[in-house]
């Protein structure tokens, strides 16, 4: 019973996001005028799996109490070297899929040294290669456009034949072969030890430099993941600095919504990526009902805010007012 | 009491000096490239561009010494243009007013966001995403998706475009009373030194019985408003507000301010590092557009000088 209560506290977050995530999807499936049917949940969810694996990126770097401005960069530019690279024989494409996660993998090591060895705060140093990703970006594609082997881009975005939408089974996969082994790796629990306290953590004799530099180039290699994604899904490149700000800050509003604490050291992916489920479906909800899409960027923001102003709800339980200032 | 060059050369930060030397680099190398780099004409044109970004940085400065930071700067550059804007499109009073206006908006702005920081305790960074999204939606929602057709004052387009004393330009009197009286506030005043007090360690600032919340949620207004006003002369500047007309200045107001020496977890850092921030930035984009380089090297290079920049002289100390 014990090993329960804990296991409830520490879930709590990804529990509160998954029901939240259930009762919501369960209304937009009720009033949407198809119903509950194949290509609903598929639409639904290629939208998500792109805001979730870019919110999963930055999860990583947040459990390390850093912050990653450059996701959505890095997500568009594996979007635009995709669109140039996923293309022609099966050999050419998977050479493509290998160099775009590649290129993720870089640019994430790129900030994780910049970070660890440079001693740069995480959140200007992303800001600033957040331009240079962008930069490279623009450069590979200097207008929208390009193309994506449409076999596996089809493959990938469609269903199964029961139905089920074949981009959760990539997100399925990704979390089993990506997250899971990670969380139960020892760098995994270190990541987890710097975000609670660094200090203690160094003392503990763990290996921090290695396990933040695995948080960032994990990080890097799921923005690229979600980039991979959107190719297939739009089918086309576009170096766009509004997408690569409005993934940034969607991932770390899903990021937020879905338990992860921004002083790091509590949450997981998993509640990240129902974070961005909601949200994705809080856009679908506004559509549903009929409301002026004028008003949903207003509505994000509210619902953001309201997320967050909820959290500060624990406020009412401090019985010590210097607890209010960490 | 004469002060010598040393005893000068110990009070500046090495940042700041770091900061003024490499805009020396850069317009050695702009001479380079055009001899008109280092005439009057074309440094009190930069002057007058880096007025706008000054504003701003002035206001992330505020914030970022306390400790927090304040990503709602686009919009709220926006709000502050569009709002005026508005304004003056309601007759003679609206116009008059226009200016005020648009600033008390952004100051509004600021209020919730400092709200939220200080009492509620959320941490700033997403906040204030939070704030940059809501104020998007509310002028989204007002210009019904369309760019309406909203001219500034004639008011703002003389502060800044005008150039009334000594062919110097308005805007950079602004940025001057502006800088003037924040290097006032934060050296002289009760309220500057709770800033420090507050961004060095938030509880003993408390325990000494500073109102620390309080003066949190006054900085963020006045970040929100300094963005707000920076809105409103670039409306005047281009005689008109439209959507995102703030996006170019997030990047531009943090670095200005870390370049500048301010260290970016607050408590330290000095108005002169700031303003030689700005102008290093300015000059830096000024180079980038002469030398013809096109957006996407323009990003690279402006990121990397960035970083690279950093790493001489803005690391953290090793012990943690």
């Amino acid at each position: 019973m014990g090993d329960f209560r804990y296991w409830l506290a520490e879930n709590k977050g990804t529990l509160l996001a998954v029901a939240v995530f259930v009762i919501m999807f369960g209304i937009y499936t009720g009033n949407h005028t198809a119903g509950f049917s194949g290509m609903v949940v598929t639409t639904a969810a290629n939208k998500g799996v792109l805001l979730a694996l870019v919110a999963m990126a930055q999860t990583l770097v947040v459990l390390t109490a850093g912050i990653d401005l450059s996701v959505g960069m890095v997500f568009v530019l594996a979007n635009c070297l995709a669109s140039q690279l996923v293309v022609g024989s099966a050999l050419e494409t998977t050479f493509g899929v290998v160099v775009v996660l590649l290129a993720g993998v870089i640019c994430g090591a790129l900030n994780g040294i910049i970070v660890i060895y440079g001693r740069l705060q995480p959140i200007v140093t992303t800001l600033a290669t957040g331009a240079m990703f962008y930069g490279i970006a623009l450069w590979l594609r200097p207008i929208p456009g390009g193309d994506v082997n449409s076999d596996l881009a089809d493959a990938l975005t469609e269903q199964l034949p029961g139905g089920i939408p074949t981009s959760l089974v990539v997100l399925l996969g990704i979390v089993l072969v990506v997250w899971i082994p990670l969380r139960r790796s020892e760098v995994g629990r270190a990541i987890y030890a710097i975000g609670s306290s660094e200090p203690a953590a160094y003392m503990s004799g763990v290996n921090i430099d290695r396990a933040r530099l695995t948080a960032y180039i994990v990080s890097g290699l799921l923005s690229a993941c979600g980039g991979l994604m959107l190719t297939f899904i739009t089918y086309s490149g576009e170096a766009s600095a509004t997408i690569g700000g409005s993934y940034t800050l969607n991932s770390i509003a899903a990021v937020v919504i879905g338990g992860v604490s921004l002083f790091g050291g509590a949450g997981s992916a998993i509640g990240a990526i129902f974070g961005a489920f909601v949200l994705r479906t809080i856009g679908d909800l506004l559509f549903v009902f009929d409301f002026d899409p004028l008003w949903q960027p207003l509505f994000q923001g509210v619902i953001l805010l309201g997320a967050v102003t909820l959290g500060s709800l624990r406020l009412l339980r401090i019985k010590n007012r210097l607890d209010l200032f960490g | 009491m004469t002060m010598t060059l040393s005893s000068f050369f110990a009070r500046v930060d090495k940042p700041v000096l770091a900061a003024f030397g490499c805009i020396i680099v850069l317009l050695l190398v702009g001479s380079l490239y055009s001899s008109s780099f280092l005439s009057p004409e074309y440094l009190l044109q930069q002057l007058q561009v880096a007025s706008f970004l000054g504003l701003i940085a002035t206001g992330m400065m505020l914030v970022v010494l306390l400790g927090q930071i304040d990503l709602s700067v686009p919009w709220v550059v926006t709000v502050g243009g569009m709002m005026s804007t508005a304004a003056a499109g309601w007759g003679p009073l609206g116009e008059a007013l226009a200016i005020p206006f648009g600033i008390t908006c952004g100051m509004f702005m600021g209020l919730i966001s400092g709200f939220g920081v200080a009492y509620l305790r959320v941490p700033s960074m997403i906040f204030t995403l939070g704030m940059n999204a809501v104020a998007q939606g509310l002028m989204v929602l007002r210009t019904g998706g369309f760019a309406p057709q909203d001219h500034s004052t004639d008011t703002m387009h003389f502060l800044a475009t005008g150039r009334s004393i000594l062919n110097i330009p308005n805007a950079l009197f602004v940025w001057i009373a502006v800088g003037a009286a924040t290097i006032f506030l934060l050296g002289r005043t009760t309220f500057g030194r709770t800033v420090y007090a507050i961004g060095n360690k938030e509880r003993a600032a408390y325990l000494s019985g500073l109102p620390t919340q309080r003066v949190i949620m006054l900085a963020f207004m006045a970040s929100g408003g300094l963005s707000a006003f920076a809105g409103v002369l670039l409306a005047g500047y281009s005689t008109k507000a439209y959507q995102s007309m703030g996006d170019p200045y997030l990047l531009p107001a943090v670095a200005a301010v870390v370049l500048g020496g301010t260290n970016i977890l607050g408590g330290r850092g000095s108005y002169i590092g700031t303003i030689a921030g700005v102008i290093l930035i300015t000059l830096l984009q000024s180079i980038l557009s002469v030398m013809q380089i096109d957006e996407a090297g323009r990003q690279l290079i402006y990121g990397a000088v960035i970083i690279g920049m950093l790493l001489i002289y803005g690391r953290q100390k090793k012990v943690s």
